[in-house]
């Protein structure tokens, strides 16, 4: 009784959960969602699409459980992700030439360069972002609502309002190609996951987010500066939407300044509290997190495969979003406990005692 | 006296925090134009009673009767509807509107479905005029002292027709003039038949004004006694309890006047002309290995200032810091605690604790930050210096993987000291460090400092408790007013001495 | 009220030489910019964004926010048209629409008071719930050719050389109705002193749940009444209308002299703020060469500088610095 009691206290085991359910609905529902077939030494199939398509949500969510463990948000991760990618496919843009007739892809900069580009410009967007909120003192809904919408129209500069269409082929691999014989995007995912993890683990950064989130002031006695830590998380968040930038435009083979990554920062604030974490900053767990970008994708996946209409899902994740908030909410809990037995027995406890 | 015209009754009032006990069948009685002293050490439940008088919290048992009649009001607009007013500690008016607004914000006078603000500027200006009060009422309410936006909250809470006035420690941010005339003014109240209800922890402020006096203790009513009957030292006993004797020489007795050392010998800090406009004015101040030097003077008289200027949580523009002898720039904490200055916050709550991480990481945060962020402690480490801590400082708590924030307010504390002490400080700065803790553990802190200055670590000590200030301090430095006003010695540490420099008397 | 000069209404001021500035360079620049009719213009094009705006101000006082704006009249727009579409009495589809907005409103701000939630998370999904239920109601573009409509979009009223549309006429009583109960009305004060200090006003009595959920109804209807009037302007509903309308309402204000940290603002800036915004608008279009999303740019950028001006003038305004 107690191990379980233990198991249910642990934060992961409520996404876990939530992925279990899901898949389990598919299991009935959805003929086939399990069926994994080896095409091309690749692995195809409903849970791989979900995991592949999933790729770029995960790393967002990676960002996004730092930044509100500091207690803040970060709304213009869609915005980054428009930028990154209109700047990847700009500098990477690649044409298709005949070569003695022979079909030959070249690149405008070398790949490298061009994705080493992309990344810098996404930390640049991030420390923009954590330069109005830590040193301005500017709320980290307005200052990330600035990105969210100038960032479009930069974009929209990047591109001149076309979408610009990839020609270079390597570059489908990172988010179209497989290792292994699973999608290589999860690779990247890993990667990240890794390297922050060991950063959060292996260091005090963790400890410190969490101070700083829980209680700023405090955490500035105690000697942390809360400044940086906070512009750290905003920069990490910028890099991670700005790898699933490249991540998204290479599986989509081009970049849509208006539509690529639109609505996805409600995903990724969805993923993080659906991984239990406090939504006012504090505790966090990003493995979590990870699990809810999971789940969110397996039911945007299952609501395609079930043939609901698709447009229905942003409704269902707003009232999600708004439902768990509700269940963190203290107000709302005592509502409840108010008119339950066992705050009865406890006031009368009280009184015994006295 | 009036007489017996009886205002208000609270009888048999009881009030439960999950868990605890805040008030305890309190009985209260407020007669007709009388002032009415409420006593009682912190968490001797005179704020929560305040608090279920004025409809912010809810009773659980006992009623409360006004003029006769049964009330419960539910809220402070409801308490305000009824009669009751209260004035509280801090001002609590809004600052961005004006002066005649705040008096009559909720009940403003209107004419033709608008607003009608030159009547209400006049009868503000009225209002405060009876409180001897002239002012330009079209100002914000921040281009005034302290002491005006208080009497503005008076003329605010008078002005509904109050038949009962609560003052919340209305004189702790006061200076002597300030308070002598709230006092006329209460005076004045009084004689329209206003009972008023004085929350202080001024001891003659309590003589000078109060007709009678009620005591609470730990939750529970001790007694109620007509000033005039009831010595000072008599009151003292009352609120403190009968230990307060044994209290007193257990602590005093064998530890520290005995070990009188001559402390002037080795300077740990030196504080030459450090000093930030609005915070404190420039202060000299030499602090000496080994010494407990107590930081006294009234809420708000720079003490806390002092000390945040020290610990470089207030960057100073303004002076020099030396540390044994070598210059430092100390502009951010961090710098202060590579230095070896350890700073206790006065809000234990607001700057202390981190509530929702565990007893060992509240513990070893300070000491992470000196060690920087890529050398983290081992776990293993961290566990076993949380455990010894935890034992050192015999700290309540059933594990040390427990929220800091499920432990009680003294535990609280001493995890925070543990966390100070973690980091080998040669300088310890202690703001208010037992204040609404119990009285076992304030005994044990201050006994605590008072080792800790022994094996040679330097202790700023701050408390508004002047007593507190007399067992463990062996040095004080007066404050009145942001500046720093007088040192006192060892043989200069006497009660009426302190208060009297505190004061500007002598 | 006060009429001596405060050192407060400086920002206020730097955005009317702005303003001016921004007209003179026009006039000097353009042909055909110093006109009364392009200056109407100014009023017809953003006649919407004040009224939405003026809602947002209301909020912002309280020191709250609400992102959800440009998602409700993007709604608003969408079941209007849809509505219409299906035969619907024109009268009774705005009356419709602003209880829509009413009813969405009063629900972010109960579950902002009464569960204190904070502000940003509620409209965020309030936002998204807005554009997913457009999305519910139809993915693509549903024109509006209801008479009425077409007959209020169309109709002018002559003021001297010029016209302005009756977007401008609402726009404009929507900013008098709100500067009487701003300044004039106790409901107004109450929102001034829960934007000074919230526990204060709590504990002078003040009903603060009741008028925060208040101001975040007022705010639903203004989004409500902004979707109308935009539909006017539009003529049809559309899932990705006005997105990222919410900064331009917030950038209105805070240009406009509100305080993001709530308990000064001012609609008369807020108006201000709006034709600042118009004019930049208009200077891009007349250049004709520079993308419209120039626009959006350039307001990110004055928002920024604006919020650097208030956070230099409290600096130098707070007395008592904070510690740290």
């Amino acid at each position: 009784m107690k191990d379980i009691k233990n198991i249910t206290k642990n934060q992961i085991f409520w996404p876990i959960t939530a992925l279990l359910l899901v898949l389990l609905f598919n299991l009935f529902f959805t003929p086939g969602f399990f069926k994994v077939e080896v095409k091309d030494g690749h692995l195809f199939g409903s849970i791989i699409d979900i995991i592949n398509r999933g790729s770029p949500l995960m790393l967002l969510s990676i960002g996004m459980t730092l930044v509100i463990a500091t207690g803040g948000t970060d709304i213009s991760v869609g915005s980054v992700i428009a930028i990154s990618a209109a700047v990847a496919a700009s500098l990477v843009g690649g044409e298709m030439i005949f070569v003695e007739g022979v079909q030959e892809y070249v690149t405008l900069v070398p790949m490298p360069i061009a994705i080493l580009a992309t990344l810098v410009v996404a930390v640049l967007l991030g420390l923009w972002n954590g330069t109005l909120i830590a040193k301005l003192g500017i709320q980290p809904i307005i200052a990330t609502m600035i990105l969210m919408v100038a960032g479009r129209g930069i974009a929209q500069l990047i591109t001149a309002g076309q979408i610009i269409t990839i020609y270079y082929k390597p570059y489908f691999f990172f988010g179209g190609g497989y290792l292994l014989g699973l999608p290589f995007a999860i690779f990247i995912v890993g990667i990240v996951l890794l390297i922050i993890m060991l950063l959060i683990k292996k260091t005090a950064l963790g400890l410190f987010i969490q101070a700083s989130g829980c209680n700023a002031s405090a955490s500035k006695y105690t000697g942390i500066y809360v400044d940086r830590i906070k512009l750290i998380v905003y920069t990490l968040s910028g890099l991670c939407a700005g790898i699933a930038g490249v991540l998204i435009s290479s599986n989509i083979k081009s970049a849509d300044a208006n539509n690529a990554g639109l609505f996805i920062e409600l995903d990724a604030i969805l993923a993080v509290a659906m991984g239990g974490n406090s939504m006012t900053g504090g505790k966090f767990s990003i493995p979590a997190s990870i699990v809810g970008a999971l789940v969110i994708q397996s039911i945007t996946t299952t609501i395609y495969s079930i043939g609901v209409p698709p447009e229905i899902t942003l409704v269902v994740k707003a009232v999600v979003v708004i439902m768990i908030c509700l269940l963190q909410s203290e107000e709302f809990r005592k509502l409840f406990a108010n008119t339950s037995w066992l705050q009865r027995r406890n006031t009368l406890e009280n009184k015994i005692s006295n | 006296m009036k007489g017996e015209n009886i205002l208000l009754t609270m009888k048999n009032i009881c009030k439960y925090f999950t868990g605890v006990k805040a008030l305890i069948n309190v009985d209260f009685t407020l007669r007709q134009g009388e002032i009415h002293a409420l006593m009682g050490e912190n968490g001797a439940g005179k704020s929560t009673l305040i608090k279920v008088l004025t409809g912010v919290e809810k009773l659980d048992e006992g009623e409360i009767q006004l003029l006769g009649e049964k009330v419960q009001p539910k809220s402070t607009h409801e308490a305000q509807g009824i009669g009751i007013s209260t004035v509280y500690q801090e001002v609590n008016l809004c600052s961005n509107l004006s002066v005649a607004e705040n008096i009559f914000i909720g009940r403003e006078p209107m004419k033709f479905g608008k607003i009608a603000w030159k009547e209400m500027h006049k009868r503000a200006k009225m209002a405060l005029e009876k409180l001897d009060v002239a002012i330009d009422v079209t100002q914000t309410l921040d281009s005034y002292s302290v002491a005006i936006q208080q009497m503005v909250a008076i003329a605010r809470a008078v002005d509904v027709d109050a038949k009962v006035l609560i003052l919340d420690e209305p004189t702790s941010s006061l200076d002597k003039k300030e308070v002598e005339k709230l006092f006329s003014i209460m005076t004045k109240l009084k004689k329209e038949g206003i009972g008023i209800i004085f929350v202080t922890h001024f001891l003659d402020q309590v003589y000078a004004v109060c007709d009678r006096i009620t005591v609470l203790r730990n939750g529970e009513f001790v007694g109620e006694y007509q000033t005039k009957e009831l010595p000072k030292v008599k009151l003292v006993a009352k609120m403190i309890g009968k230990d307060y004797e044994e209290l007193n020489a257990a602590i005093k007795g064998d530890e520290h006047k005995e070990n009188k050392k001559d402390f002037t010998q080795e300077v740990f800090l030196e504080a030459k002309g450090l000093g930030k406009k609005t915070e404190i004015e420039p202060y000299d101040v030499t602090i000496y290995k080994g010494e407990v030097l107590g930081l006294a003077g009234l809420l708000g008289s720079g003490r806390t200032e002092m000390a945040r200027l020290l610990f470089g949580a207030v960057k100073p523009d303004e002076g020099e810091m030396y540390i044994e002898g070598t210059k430092k720039n100390i502009i951010t904490p961090l710098q202060a605690i590579k230095s070896e200055i350890a700073y206790c916050p006065e809000n234990r709550k607001a700057d202390g604790i981190i509530p929702d991480l565990s007893v060992r990481e509240n513990i070893i945060l300070a000491l992470q930050s000196k060690r920087g962020w890529m050398k983290y402690i081992k776990r293993s480490e961290q566990e076993k210096i949380a455990d010894d801590y935890i034992n050192l400082l015999s700290i309540k708590t059933p594990s040390a993987e427990k929220m800091v924030k499920e432990l009680s307010g003294g535990n609280q504390q001493k995890v925070i000291l543990a966390r100070w002490l973690l980091t080998q400080p040669k300088l310890l700065i202690l703001d208010e460090p037992t204040r609404g803790i119990d009285i076992g553990t304030k005994t044990e802190i201050q006994k605590l400092v008072i080792e800790f200055a022994n094996q040679g670590m330097s202790v700023i000590f701050i408390s508004s408790e002047l007593d507190e200030m007399l067992r463990t301090c062996s040095r004080m430095v007066v404050l009145r007013d942001r500046v720093k006003i007088a040192e006192l010695t060892e043989d200069e540490l006497e009660t009426n001495v302190i208060m009297n420099t505190i004061a500007g008397g002598n | 009220m006060k009429t001596k000069f405060q050192t407060k209404f400086i920002p206020i001021f730097i955005t009317f030489l702005l303003l001016m500035g921004l007209l003179a360079f026009g006039s000097l620049k353009y042909t055909g910019f110093f006109s009364l009719q392009n200056f109407f213009n100014l009023l017809i094009d953003n006649a919407f964004l004040l009224i939405t705006a003026v809602g947002m101000t209301f909020v912002l006082i309280t020191g709250g926010i609400d992102i959800s704006i440009g998602a409700v009249i993007a709604l608003v727009c969408m079941l209007s048209a849809n509505l219409l579409q299906k035969g619907w009495n024109a009268f009774v589809v705005m009356v419709l629409m602003l209880v829509v907005g009413a009813v969405f409103g009063t629900g972010m701000g109960i579950f902002i008071t009464k569960f204190k939630m904070q502000p940003f998370i509620v409209t965020l999904a309030g936002m998204f719930l807005a554009r997913g239920l457009c999305y519910v109601v139809s993915i693509d573009t549903i024109i509006i050719d209801n008479p009425v409509y077409v007959a209020i979009s169309q109709s002018r009223i002559n003021i001297g050389t010029g016209f302005v549309s009756w977007s401008v006429v609402i726009a404009l009583i929507v900013l008098a109705a709100a500067f009487y109960v701003l300044h004039f009305s106790k409901f107004g004060r109450r929102i001034y002193a829960i934007g000074g200090n919230e526990q204060s006003a709590r504990l002078m009595g003040l009903p603060v749940d009741q008028t925060k959920i208040l101001v975040y109804t007022l705010n639903g209807c203004c989004s409500a009444l902004a979707g109308i009037v935009f539909s006017f302007y539009m003529l049809s509903g559309y899932g990705l209308h006005t997105v990222g309308l919410e900064m331009d309402a917030i950038a209105a204000a805070v240009i406009g002299g509100t305080l993001l940290t709530g308990g000064v603002g001012y609609v008369l800036g807020t108006l201000l703020g709006v034709l600042t915004q118009g004019s930049i608008q208009t200077l891009i279009m007349f250049e004709g060469t520079l993308s419209s999303w120039w626009t959006k740019i350039a307001v990110a950028a004055l928002l920024c500088l604006f919020i650097l001006i208030q956070r230099v003038f409290t600096l130098v305004k707070t007395k008592k610095a904070k510690p740290i």
